[in-house]
């Protein structure tokens, strides 16, 4: 499903991702954890063809491209678009995607259906699909927004940056559900998180530490747990202890 | 002698040619106005830049052509080609003027409640100069413009509404200026005058189209003069081509707690210069003035507004929109003056501009001259480019490049276009919008 060599990436004269090796195949729930500014979102950014950083080891692929072509990115800050209905951008999401896919165009009836099932996938308040884009969502708002929307066009590769940072418990379980529920043999998923308190929803094959551009370690889901006790000071101390490679 | 001296006096020329016209026509009485109209030109004559109303927009391009006052011509455009501009459905109630005369076999007026007249200027200066003579040219100063002057001195036709007291219009009034051409470059005056007395309501569409017409200059004048709680919707469509150039003032003044909504929204035009100026000059006056401009190629578009508080209680809203694409050049000017007795007003200015080229530029400046302490006014004014962020998150679900600018731009103008209130109006705009920001988006 995805397999990246040596992955670099720089912005502004100035190395964020420092050579990554990582391997996902279908049917596999990755997370990968890191301290702030270690390079998670860059990864998932760069995973989805965002301009400007200089890339290499990665097919150069317009971002609307990899999404036709499955890759789904849930993003940590989902942007506020005024005067665009999500109902309507989606609807044009899907059908291009559809199209690229050698499928005909949903017509309104198919996709208001489509919107109800999915809607309810994340109790998402089908209200807010009328709205402008994220436009004074509450931040759980906007997360379910992400999800519903990865429901919809059912990628093949989800990115999800964070979906649960800032999260109350309530919307944590729901969101959480939803990604659990859209887990499938087919589908390859990588799961940013900063705190391991969404993989107690959400079972990981395969946890790795991101540290500083690099993937540091990487193991089961008690990796995880490792770091939630002992921090990633824990980390840094093993790196400098050299026992980390 | 200058472009500049040589052009008024060829004005000033043609007026000795046209008024014997004009008297003939039997609009004699306005003879008087006209003179004194035609003279405040001799004197003034074309601005310059270095006019500080005419700042950044220099006329040298209208200046130097010599147009030909254009002739009546009925026939000149088969309802045909007047239908696939799209712009004679807007509404049941319609006067066509073609080069700025009426023509009775486009037009069609359905059935108005009794009193209301709806009907051209030209017949009006004839028949009823009772019911035009208390209003005409009394508020849109020909003293210090231009092209308000030269207008007021060879108005010849364009639309007269009167709704009397308590009185109210649902169905839109289409006033429907269409230009044609047969190689020549010509000038029209269109002149309209909309007078609603208190309590009454009416909508009025303004849209300006061509079918063939080339290089021609619409030099047009509107003046509304609204009664004590009159509630007053104008639209303004401009959708000419890039050959024509366009100059107009609309002036409305407004009664004791009246309500105006005016949507300017500009689609065309080589040269193009809107003034609105409203005058609140009763207490609780309430008015919107919103602003649409759309440019490419190498179009001019300067917008100029002027609101005056004259009286106490009074709120004004303004939104103008700017996108600009390719050498546009865009001018937006809004001036609020609020005067000594104008307590409590609360007036509110807003002018946005997205620009999609790196040439396109926009001269944006508010104006606010205040002589009385209580009041809320502000005013705020941007220039920006497309949101690379909502940009990358638009196409990272699988929209284009080109339909996420698009859909960007779009609800960028959706800002303006959702708020008129004149349903088809609004529909037509929008798919016309729809189909523009498409094309540009593409190149
Ligand atoms: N476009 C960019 N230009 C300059 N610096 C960037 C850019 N994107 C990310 N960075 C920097 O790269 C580092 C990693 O950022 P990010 O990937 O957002 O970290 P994380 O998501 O792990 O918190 C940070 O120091 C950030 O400031
Ligand atoms: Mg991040």
């Amino acid at each position: 499903m995805l397999e990246i060599r040596n992955l670099h990436a720089s912005a502004a004269e100035r190395e964020i991702l420092r050579g990554i090796d990582l391997t996902v195949n279908a049917g596999e729930v990755h997370a990968i954890m890191g301290p702030n500014g270690s390079g998670k979102s860059t990864l998932a950014h760069v995973l989805s063809g965002r301009e400007p950083y200089e890339v290499t080891a990665l097919l150069e692929m317009a971002p609307e491209e990899r999404a036709r072509a499955g890759i789904f990115l849930a993003f940590q800050y989902p942007v506020e678009i005024p005067g665009v209905s999500t109902t309507y951008f989606l609807k044009a999401a899907l059908n291009a995607t559809r199209k690229h896919r050698g499928l005909e165009e949903l017509d309104a009836m198919d996709f208001l259906a489509l919107l109800k099932e999915k809607t309810a996938l994340v109790e998402m308040d089908q209200g807010l699909l009328n709205r402008p884009i994220n436009e004074g969502f509450s931040g759980g708002e906007k997360k379910r927004n992400e999800i519903f929307q990865m429901a919809v066009l059912d990628p093949k590769l989800a990115i999800l940056d964070e979906t649960d940072s800032g999260l109350d418990i309530d919307a944590l379980r729901i969101v959480a559900h939803g990604v659990d529920q859209l887990r499938n043999k087919d589908r390859a998923t990588i799961l940013i998180t900063h705190y391991q308190r969404l993989l107690n929803y959400i079972i990981p094959d395969y946890v790795h530490v991101l540290f500083d551009g690099r993937i540091v370690t990487s193991g089961g889901k008690e990796l995880a747990h490792e770091l939630e006790q002992r921090g990633y000071s824990w980390i840094e101390e093993r790196l400098q202890a050299g026992s980390v490679s | 002698m200058t472009e500049l001296e040589e052009a008024r006096e060829r004005y000033c020329a043609d007026f000795e040619r046209f008024k014997q016209k004009a008297a003939r026509n039997g609009g004699g009485w306005t003879y008087p106005l006209r003179k004194t109209a035609i003279s405040r030109f001799a004197e003034v004559g074309f601005p310059t830049t270095r006019d500080e109303e005419w700042k950044y927009t220099s006329v040298a391009p209208i200046v130097k052509v010599r147009f030909r006052r254009a002739d009546p011509r009925p026939n000149g455009v088969v309802p045909r080609a007047l239908a696939q501009t799209g712009a004679g459905e807007l509404a049941k109630n319609r006067l066509v003027f073609v080069n700025g005369h009426y023509s009775e076999r486009l037009s069609s007026v359905g059935s108005l409640p009794g009193g209301v007249k709806v009907e051209s200027l030209a017949a009006a200066l004839v028949n009823d100069p009772a019911a035009v003579e208390p209003y005409l040219a009394r508020h849109a100063s020909y003293q210090d413009h231009a092209f308000v002057a030269l207008n007021t001195a060879f108005m010849e036709d364009g639309a007269f509404v009167h709704v009397p007291k308590g009185c109210v219009i649902d169905e839109p009034i289409h006033l429907l200026f269409v230009s044609t051409s047969n190689g020549e470059a010509t000038v029209s005056y269109p002149r309209n005058l909309i007078v609603i007395d208190s309590d009454s309501q009416v909508k009025i569409v303004e849209s300006y189209v061509e079918v063939g017409g080339r290089g021609y200059l619409t030099n047009g004048v509107t003046e509304v003069i609204a009664g004590e709680n009159s509630v007053i919707d104008h639209c303004k469509l401009e959708r000419e081509n890039e050959t024509a150039f366009h100059v107009a003032t609309l002036q409305a003044r407004l009664g004791r707690s009246s309500n105006f909504v005016s949507h300017s929204i500009t689609l065309g035009g080589a040269l193009i210069r809107n003034d609105v100026n409203v005058m609140l000059d009763g207490e609780g006056g309430d008015c919107t003035l919103n602003g649409l401009y759309l440019g490419t190629g190498e179009r001019h578009i300067d917008n100029h507004t002027r609101i005056d508080h004259m009286k106490p209680h009074c709120v004004s809203r303004e939104l103008y929109k700017g996108i600009l694409d390719g050498k546009v050049k865009a001018v937006f000017n809004g001036k609020i003056v609020v005067g000594k007795d104008a307590r409590k007003t609360d007036a509110k200015q807003t002018n946005r501009n997205l620009l999609l080229s790196e040439e396109a530029t926009i001269d944006t400046k508010p104006q606010l001259e205040i002589f009385n302490n209580d009041v809320k006014c502000s005013h705020a004014s941007t220039i920006g480019r497309l949101d690379e962020n909502a940009l990358f998150y638009l196409r990272s679900r699988g929209l284009g490049l080109e339909t996420a600018r698009a859909l960007l731009t779009y609800a960028f103008a959706s800002e303006v276009v959702n708020q008129i209130k004149i349903a088809p109006v609004r529909a037509g705009l929008d798919d016309l919008l729809t189909a523009r920001l498409q094309k540009i988006c593409q190149a």
